[in-house]
């Protein structure tokens, strides 16, 4: 990855890592392609909504304790700051803290598409700042904004000197790209090119990239064992602290597609290592990872004894609740920083894999090598039918229609609802520490089998609701709108 | 001109893509960026039989922006016939085909003899709020589906209210409503909710008159209709909540269709009946509940805000503070608003501010003395407002995250007695 920290824009992740969103086949054969250089996405002549690369952008950024949002656009792009003000507040009690975060819109109508709003945008900024005295401001673009042209950059350099904070533009436009990860690498350049500091001293931290830290009080105990402190992002994060993760002693993130691009840029621009193994879901990964931490942060000796002392505790429990799991079928649709490594974790727990969609794929990562996930599967002899598709329901719908799994699990909201409308059992992965550790594996496995259990809510629903596809669309292949990609 | 919008109450008019969805049957498809409609939809019953992730969408990309996205739209249109059973197919263009001019109107017409009907509306998101955009949708029916009926049904009445999922009670109001005109013996014909649809929208030309429940929203769909379909309107610009404004809505509905005068009179004898049975038992709750000031503040779209204002104040004799209505209300319409919220009994006037910038909001609820702890019916903005004031808080407007409804209602006589027992329910958990 080469990082230019001088310009406010980020190369999407189809130009800059080669991700796609349309592929049908198998786990092995796209490796394979993957591995050769052969792999081309195929874009689909009908498509059904998924998600703004704004929303991951912004939900990130926005979830920095005391920063002010500028979203320059209409009324539907800044809907967000609903939900984000509801998070920023339930998180920050959580956490037993405040966060004054502002999220702001400028309700862009027809004039300003063919005036431009440059200067309203300038006062807007002013005024923002004025009220809240924000730690940071970040002033974001839309799809109108970009598409008439609007300088965000040049308002920003117009007022610099009259904001005594950091102030960045954000570029995210929705068409730019399908992948809405996108987003989270767009925010992750906003805070590296105006937060994060040079190193000044090394200390004993590590830099935890997740969503909600769920997990927070318990892996700073686990961190204690090796005298570690993480430093959770970018929820309840603040600025000051951001301002020193590089001198965090390495970084690591619960989700790869969350991550690669802050831990790949705090390792080029600072020397700050990227933990780069399949992750800490299921018994593998948990052990893979905090080896590497080990190594990295050389403190081998005290992983390993951590290890040995909670495998004492957790593999005999896990051990006999995969007895009552083998043999289960699954299908499962996440991101593709969760698709391959809950497969990995379902093949630990017995449980068998007939298809995994990834919402994206990403060729490679930053450092030009195959995903750590998909590789650790092929080494071991797992391979299943797979297929990358940015939530199209209806592709999943026709998979579920052919397979009728025992099981589907989905980490992203609207998508197992329609699983159990369909009478399939499913597991929403929500919380991205479900399966994290030994002892999350043990309660994940729980889980799948108390929804495999009692089968009642999805089964009396699926016997009174119908369906909205026609029976056409199941009879259909699910790869039939498909097209190869014309380049 | 764009401006500081702080603390948002509303979305664009794409949003109207969940008016859409709340006619059972009846399908967005949009002609957006990929994600527009998850960003515009939100967890209030809006996953039924379609659900946003279900809507076909053009996901449009940079190469659209630059050849433009016609041909992506002809293919999503014809798959998404294939695909998707519905009766309705809906096509609502967002920013992108707007500003590079796509022609989403001659794309359409290629589906004139489609087995379903493809209509299309205009909501790109700088054209207005989603109270806009769903007036843009009611509006493509009328003009490119509904003719002129030369036969009307004796008695039937349209009855249109506010904006569905925007207004967190309209199925459970739209239900309600209707039960009230069938108590006078007409036949309510509405589109939106369950087992209503496209029969509905079919029989819309054969009514009598159309019945608008709104301060503004969807008065210009009344006149359309008035004009291409010959159906005369009534506008009630008040929601009615509670039996003092229900039976004055009884009145003046019964009135405008003709209803004889004792029957009405009659029907709300019976209601006001149960309903003062219901409030003689807790008057002594009302009267000695020592935490609730008088005054309080409605911080709502012009619906609820002018809606419980007339209740709390004509019906369980509160006063009020300032009233904010966040809507973004046409300046035409906001006069004879102002004038509504300054009828009110024994000569009371209620102040209402027009206001979007939901900080300057903030600070005139903070600067105001309410004389104790004040009623603050609004958005979940206000909830750390009005805790910090140590005062009551209910969350009626959008957006919503402190109250779940799946089908409660506030309008009518009923509706009135919900609103008592939400407000109380906040209330009753504080002695002093």
């Amino acid at each position: 990855m080469s990082l230019n920290l001088k310009s406010s824009n980020v190369a999407t992740r189809e130009n800059r890592i080669g991700s796609i969103t349309g592929y049908i086949g198998t786990l092995s054969d796209l490796a394979e392609q993957s591995g050769c250089g052969t792999l081309k996405g195929c874009s689909r002549c009908f498509s059904q909504s998924s998600t703004c690369l704004s929303s991951c952008a912004l939900g990130q950024l926005s979830a920095i304790r005391d920063v002010a949002i500028i979203h320059h656009g209409p009324a539907g792009c800044s809907v967000a700051s609903a939900g984000a003000y509801y998070l920023d507040k339930v998180m920050a009690k959580n956490r037993g803290v405040t966060n004054n975060t502002v999220y702001i819109g400028t309700d862009m109508n027809e004039k300003d598409t063919i005036f431009g709003s440059a200067d309203a945008l300038r006062r807007i900024i002013l005024e923002v700042n004025k009220r809240y005295s924000p730690k940071v401001i970040f002033v974001t673009s839309s799809c109108a904004t970009g598409i008439i042209g609007e300088d965000i950059d040049s308002v920003i350099d117009d007022v610099r000197d009259e904001i005594d904070v950091p102030i960045a533009a954000v570029h995210c436009e929705g068409f730019k790209s399908r992948i809405w990860a996108t987003g989270f690498d767009i925010s992750d350049h906003a805070v590296l090119s105006s937060i994060v500091q040079p190193p000044k001293q090394k200390r004993n931290t590590i830099n935890f990239k997740n969503f909600y830290e769920s997990a927070r009080l318990e892996i700073i105990e686990i961190f204690k064992n090796f005298d570690l402190k993480p430093i959770f992002l970018y929820c309840n994060s603040t600025v000051e602290e951001l301002g020193h993760i590089s001198e965090s002693l390495a970084t690591t993130c619960i989700c790869g597609t969350l991550g690669n691009y802050l831990g790949n840029g705090l390792e080029e621009k600072y020397g700050v290592p990227y933990i780069r193994t399949i992750n800490p879901l299921g018994i593998a990964g948990f052990e893979t990872w905090l080896r590497e931490i080990g190594r990295v942060t050389e403190r081998r000796e005290a992983v390993e004894k951590y290890i040995a002392e909670q495998r004492a505790i957790y593999i005999p429990q896990i051990e006999e609740i995969k007895k009552e799991l083998k043999g289960l079928t699954a299908v499962l649709g996440m991101g593709p920083g969760y698709t391959f490594e809950v497969s990995r974790v379902l093949n630990e727990l017995g449980i068998e894999v007939v298809w995994a969609l990834a919402w994206h794929y990403d060729k490679k990562y930053e450092n030009g090598d195959v995903p750590p996930s998909m590789e650790y599967l092929l080494e071991n002899g797992v391979d299943f039918e797979a297929s990358v598709a940015d939530q199209q329901n209806y592709e999943v719908m026709n998979i579920l229609h052919k397979y009728q799994p025992d099981l589907y699990l989905s980490r992203h909201p609207g998508s197992t609802v329609w699983a159990i409308k369909n009478g399939t059992p499913a597991v929403y992965v929500a919380d991205e520490y479900m399966i994290f550790g030994y002892k999350h594996t043990l309660e994940f496995a729980q889980s799948i089998l108390d929804s495999i259990h009692n089968r009642s809510f999805e089964k009396n629903l699926a016997r009174r609701v119908k369906l909205p596809y026609t029976d056409w669309w199941y009879q259909q292949n699910v790869d039939k709108f498909l097209e190869e990609a014309k380049k | 001109m764009a401006k500081l919008l702080d603390k948002q109450r509303y979305k664009c008019a794409l949003g109207a893509m969940q008016t859409v969805q709340a006619i059972t049957r009846a399908i967005p498809v949009l002609h957006s960026g990929p994600g527009c409609a998850q960003k515009l939809s939100d967890s209030i019953g809006s996953s039924g039989y379609f659900s946003p992730n279900i809507f076909p969408c053009t996901s449009i990309n940079e190469k659209d922006v630059v050849f433009g996205g016609a041909k992506k739209l002809d293919t999503t249109i014809a798959n998404a016939l294939k695909v998707i059973d519905a009766d309705l197919y809906v096509v609502l263009t967002g920013c992108i085909p707007e500003i590079v001019g796509d022609d989403t109107a001659e794309v359409v017409s290629h589906f004139e003899d489609s087995e379903k009907p493809v209509i299309y509306a205009s909501t790109a998101g700088f054209k207005g709020n989603n109270y806009k955009g769903h007036e843009q949708i009611i509006d493509a029916i009328i003009d490119q589906y509904l003719e002129k009926s030369e036969v009307k049904e004796k008695g039937l009445v349209n009855i249109w209210a506010d904006v569905p999922y925007q207004d967190l009670f309209w199925l459970g109001n739209i239900r309600e409503l209707e039960k009230l005109i069938a108590g006078l013996g007409l036949t309510p014909n509405t589109i939106f909710g369950y087992q209503r649809g496209i029969k509905n929208i079919d029989r819309i030309p054969k009514a009598e008159f159309n019945l608008l429940v709104s301060p503004w929203v969807s008065v210009g769909n009344m006149k359309k209709m008035e004009k291409k379909l010959g159906i005369p309107y009534l506008h009630y610009p008040t929601l009615p909540i509670g039996a003092f404004e229900t039976s004055k809505f009884l009145r003046e509905v019964g009135k405008f269709a003709g209803v004889d005068k004792e029957k009405i009179e009659n029907i709300i004898n019976d209601h006001e009946n149960y309903y003062y049975y219901l409030i003689e038992r807790y008057a002594d709750m009302f009267l000695e509940t020592r935490v609730m000031a008088k005054q309080f503040s409605v911080v709502a779209d012009a619906q609820y805000a002018l809606g419980i204002t007339k209740f709390l104040v004509n019906d369980l004799g509160l006063v009020p503070a300032k009233q904010f209505v966040t809507d973004d209300t046409p300046k035409a319409f906001q006069e004879q608003i102002r004038k509504d919220f300054e009828n009110l009994n024994y000569g009371l006037k209620a102040e209402v501010g027009f206001e979007t910038d939901g900080y300057k909001i903030h600070q005139e609820i903070q600067s105001h003395d309410y004389h104790g702890y004040p009623l603050i019916l609004g958005s979940y903005y206000e909830k750390e407002l009005t805790e910090k004031m140590f005062g009551h808080f209910l969350n009626i407007s959008w957006p919503v995250q402190d109250k779940v409804v799946l089908d409660d209602f506030y309008v009518g006589y009923t509706g009135g007695i919900r609103l008592i027992e939400d407000i109380y329910s906040v209330a009753v958990q504080r002695w002093n």
